[in-house]
């Protein structure tokens, strides 16, 4: 009589390391897929801010006499005003592509994720995986715009400025966790992902203070500002490069904010995974 | 006697309303090559889904090498390898990377994975295709590739649901020679399908599920022995046009065999074929016989009737 004890023992202990490290192999399998489309992610990371900071910098700043924005110790130049909102609308345009149509894939077009599913590997470690994925494609987006950013002259203090590309990284999140928990619970792709990119991604981009200091939108208009982690992170942005604006919201409220909606969406984003791997 | 590395017990899943899996019994011992034969919709994807801890059972008891799925399914999924229904290979990975990545999801040394990618592919005869991307395979390779993925972890059970479906007959059989490898090797199989001849060539026993109840059980031949009766002769009756030109017949007859669930062996056809049209007979279990609904399968060319 065989007895299934000794099975029993080495099964608990084969599942000890994927327990532990589930999420970091689902970030290594992500990271290896995307080498499938690397030369767009670097040649978007590198070519967006040279046409924003060109376009904008020795273009549009130069038609802009009246000085738009203002620090502690006065104006600033427009290109330092714009380039924190541009870094951030990078992290999440980055969101808007990797938790929508990836996510789909995973779970309906190539389905991969119930590949995963059937390892050791848990539904929570899939997502945090997934995200840990993105989170590293965020970060060498805003990193990458970070150094244009400071070949360009574009940011006042360029060593409290090294924490943007991580503001940046925290916006894409609080944009991108939410919208990664919608997408897991969507069976098919009936144009959802379309109305997010044109219809929230593109109006927050828009109505955030990106361009203009969200107090010159008319006050009907400036919750979108509040609601959206593009503008809580631009101001955190623009702290870090020149200094607060007077009468500005304090640091710690837009980074509250940011924290706030990134901590639901990751909650939430989990939970949907688990509902969906396991019924 | 061996105490079974899967052991269910009024095994029920229910989604809203629907009853999958009705309460189903039965115990695999170690090494043993299990099937789970029946028609879709039996529930035995359902099942295998519950055996591989990714789905919770509602109602019964299941251990897996003596563990509950529901608290230590990481420990029991490390030590299965799962062929799903449907492939999901990740395309866009080249195909020893496949191998690769998922033996990684086992806490697996990067090398080890390699070496074990390596020995896989030339045991699955995909050793050229190492570098190419999975969707340039042809169909039975991406099945023999899924099959080499869900033993990057040297499991103690392989689960196979329906490892053959829309394959060719060629491949089919390149399929059960390796499958009948593992099977010698020692690995526990467990398997579902709709042919009674792949049951019959891969499984020591099998059970027959319908509307997710087991409806008969034993081995293959034995299940054929006390199932396959008497003919039953389907006989359709075609149009000039469809009907085959036979001398004296305007009918078109077509008679299949058939397991209980309504899918063929060939095999058992090649043995008792006596006629000179190639009958094909069908013998649905007692239990459904009796029963009005008709289960007979239709081999006739299609468009008839
Ligand atoms: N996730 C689900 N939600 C709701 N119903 C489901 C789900 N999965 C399976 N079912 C239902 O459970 C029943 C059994 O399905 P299952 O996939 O287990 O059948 P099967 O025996 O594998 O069939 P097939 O031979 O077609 O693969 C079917 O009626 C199916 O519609
Ligand atoms: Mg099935």
């Amino acid at each position: 009589m065989t007895t299934v004890e000794p099975m029993t023992a080495s099964a608990l202990q084969a599942a000890e390391r994927p327990q532990r490290f589930g999420a970091l192999y689902i970030a290594e399998h992500q990271l290896r897929a995307m080498r499938a489309y690397g030369w767009t992610i670097v040649v978007s990371s590198v070519g967006s801010p040279l046409v924003y900071l060109l376009g904008i910098g020795l273009g549009l700043a130069a038609f802009i006499d009246q000085p738009v924005a203002s620090g502690p110790a006065g104006p600033v130049d427009y290109v330092w005003f714009v380039a924190p909102a541009l870094l951030v609308a990078a992290a999440v345009g980055v969101a808007t592509e990797e938790f929508t149509y990836v996510v789909m894939a995973g779970f309906r077009w190539r389905r991969i994720f119930w590949g995963m599913n059937a390892s050791p590997v848990s539904p929570e470690q899939i997502c945090s995986g997934l995200v840990l994925s993105v989170a590293a494609r965020m970060l060498f987006t805003t990193a990458v715009y970070y150094a244009l950013v400071v070949a360009f002259g574009a940011v006042g203090n360029p060593w409290a400025g090294l924490a943007m590309p991580f503001v940046g990284l925290l916006a894409g999140l609080a944009f991108g966790l939410p919208l990664l928990a919608y997408s897991a619970t969507l069976t098919e792709d009936g144009g959802q992902f379309a109305v997010v990119q044109r219809f929230i991604f593109t109006p927050l981009f828009l109505f955030s203070g990106t361009f203009y200091p969200l107090d010159s939108v008319p006050v009907g208009l400036q919750w979108i500002g509040w609601i959206s982690p593009l503008w809580h992170a631009s101001e955190l942005g623009r702290q870090l490069s020149y200094g607060s604006t007077p009468g500005g919201w304090p640091w710690v409220a837009h980074l509250a904010v940011l924290l706030v909606m990134a901590g639901v969406g990751w909650v939430l984003a989990r939970r949907t995974f688990v509902r969906r791997l396991r019924g | 006697m061996s105490a079974p590395v899967i052991a269910a017990e009024g095994l029920t899943k229910t989604y809203g309303s629907l009853t999958a899996v009705a309460g189903i019994d039965f115990e695999v011992p170690p090494g043993e090559s299990f099937g789970l034969l029946g028609p879709n919709g039996a529930g035995k994807s359902t099942t295998m889904r519950m055996v591989g801890a990714v789905s919770s059972r509602s109602a019964g008891t299941l251990r897996v090498l003596g563990l509950d799925p529901d608290t230590h399914g990481p420990a029991i999924r490390s030590q299965l390898g799962v062929v799903p229904q449907e492939d999901n290979l990740d395309t866009e990975l080249r195909v020893r990377d496949n191998l690769i990545v998922y033996g990684r999801y086992f806490g697996i040394p990067r090398r080890t994975c390699a070496t074990r990618a390596d020995e896989l592919l030339e045991f699955a005869q995909l050793a050229d295709k190492a570098r190419s991307k999975v969707d340039d395979l042809s169909g039975g390779m991406k099945r023999r590739l899924t099959i080499a993925r869900a033993l990057i972890n040297e499991p103690r059970i392989l689960m196979l649901d329906e490892p053959t479906t829309g394959l060719d007959p060629q491949a089919r059989h390149v399929l059960w020679d390796r499958l009948f490898r593992l099977k010698e090797r020692g690995t526990t199989l467990v398997l579902t399908t709709h042919y009674m001849d792949e049951a019959e060539q891969l499984c020591d026993r099998l059970v027959v599920v319908d509307h997710g109840k087991i409806m008969a059980e034993g081995s293959p031949s034995a299940l054929i022995r006390q199932y396959s009766s008497r003919e039953v002769v389907e006989l359709r009756f075609g149009s000039e046009r469809n009907a085959p030109r036979r001398r004296g017949s305007r009918e078109r007859r077509s008679a299949s065999r058939c397991c209980p669930t309504g899918c063929c062996s060939t095999r058992t056809t090649a043995r008792r074929s006596s006629s000179t049209s190639p009958p094909r007979v069908c013998t649905p279990p007692r239990a459904w016989c009796g029963a009005p609904r008709s289960r007979t399968c239709s081999f006739g060319s299609r468009g008839g009737a």
